[in-house]
């Protein structure tokens, strides 16, 4: 068999877990006549974002996929959302770094860490009701209280494992051969919920999904019961640091309303609704940090 | 400000909490520096521009192990960091 006849039979290699990348800019806002313009840097493990804040109001975002290396992450991510409003690195005033590569960003001022960054974002976006924040990140799944002003007061991290993250979920949209985007929804297309899978571990829920399949469930019911895994697995970080009313969601599993609606209802609270991508609130955050720093210094020149 | 510094698996939920704002001007002059045996314990300037005591980015993902000899199983009555953080502001999670 030649190599051409192998090309045609092999089939093509789907990439079901890629999220939809996005820049964005708000075109009513004119950056040329800003006094202050920062830029936040969130580079993730899954997702690099770039935030453009002017005068502390949102101006534009870029958000895509992490790649080998965090400095070229940093500098496409703010590439991205500075080409799309023709806006020059020496515009921008103070550049904060965040996230796991926050110390990679080559043109960055300062670093401060995802969970500051988060709960400012939050804030910002929710509004300073915002209280509980949970961020599923794509490797890890974060906790936080904060206060009106967006101070966090208790955190927590699980970092070590990657069940009830983004990455946890792409595993399971590549196992099942679904879209990303589109598992939430099927997992409600389900005559009865199904208890959740029991893996605490990602590798072994893959194992356990493959059986579930083979036992006879539904692509639909295995996405039930892992997304229902998921939820129960962040709402006991949840309730290690309290919850209170004014729950937020950060991070890509945000946008994924299987998982979303299944901590509300275990929970018992709703979530608070956004017009601003989840995807950005540390990005966004961190350039408000930048924002205030820029602010104070104005003042007491 | 509360940080909690640990992970939870399959085996139980394993975190150091650290009451930072007992922590800022530690009264114990950061005894919890010298009494880990494993040194896990380091001061940082945090995000809020405070000097706190946190624990080291490695040790947090191996606690259960890293505290083993500490418990009471390893002889100890009390654990030697919460005895030495007179202000009270440590507390293990298991």
């Amino acid at each position: 068999m030649n190599a051409e006849v192998v090309a045609e039979t092999v089939p093509e290699k789907k990439e079901f877990w890629r999220w939809q990348e996005s820049v964005w800019i708000d075109e009513t806002k004119d950056w040329k006549s800003a006094k202050i313009i920062t830029c936040g840097i969130d580079v993730g493990s899954v997702s690099s974002q770039a935030v453009l804040v002017v005068d502390g109001e949102l101006y534009g975002f870029n958000s895509m996929r992490t790649g080998s290396s965090s400095p070229d992450s940093a500098t496409n991510a703010l590439a991205g959302v500075m080409d799309k409003c023709g806006m020059k690195l020496e515009d921008i005033h103070y550049v904060i770094g965040t996230g796991y590569g926050r110390v990679n960003v080559p043109f960055a001022h300062k670093a401060i860490t995802e969970i500051a960054c988060h709960a400012r974002g939050a804030n910002y976006m929710g509004g300073n009701g915002v209280r509980t924040i949970l961020d599923m990140g794509g490797q890890d799944c974060k906790a936080i209280h904060c206060d009106e002003k967006g101070k966090v007061t208790n955190f927590l991290m699980n970092d070590k494992c990657a069940a009830g993250t983004g990455r946890g979920m792409e595993v399971i949209s590549d196992l099942m051969q679904i879209p990303i985007a589109e598992l939430g929804a099927r997992s409600f297309d389900v005559d009865v919920e199904p208890a959740a899978v029991s893996s605490v571990c990602v590798v072994f829920a893959k194992s356990e999904a493959l059986g579930l399949l083979k036992a006879g469930y539904t692509k639909n019911k295995v996405i039930a019961a892992y997304c229902q895994a998921m939820a129960e697995r962040v709402v006991s970080l949840l309730e290690r640091i309290g919850v209170e009313e004014g729950f937020f969601i950060t991070g890509g599993i945000a946008k994924n309303p299987g998982v979303v609606k299944r901590i509300e209802r275990l929970l018992g609270i709703k979530a608070m609704e956004t017009k601003v991508d989840s995807q950005i609130a540390g990005a966004l955050g961190a350039a408000l940090f930048g924002y205030t720093l820029m602010s104070k210094k104005a003042a007491a020149a | 400000m509360i940080a909690n510094y640990g992970y939870k698996d399959g085996s139980g939920e394993y975190y150091i909490s650290i009451d930072t704002d007992k922590c800022i001007g530690c009264l114990a002059e950061r005894a919890c520096l010298a009494a880990c045996p494993k040194q896990m314990f380091e001061i940082i300037t945090d995000d809020y521009d405070d000097e706190v005591a946190w624990i080291k980015k490695p040790n947090c993902r191996t606690l259960a192990y890293d505290c083993s000899e500490c418990k009471p199983a390893g002889g100890y009555s009390s654990l030697p960091c919460i005895t030495a953080c007179t202000p009270g502001a440590i507390k293990h999670s298991w």
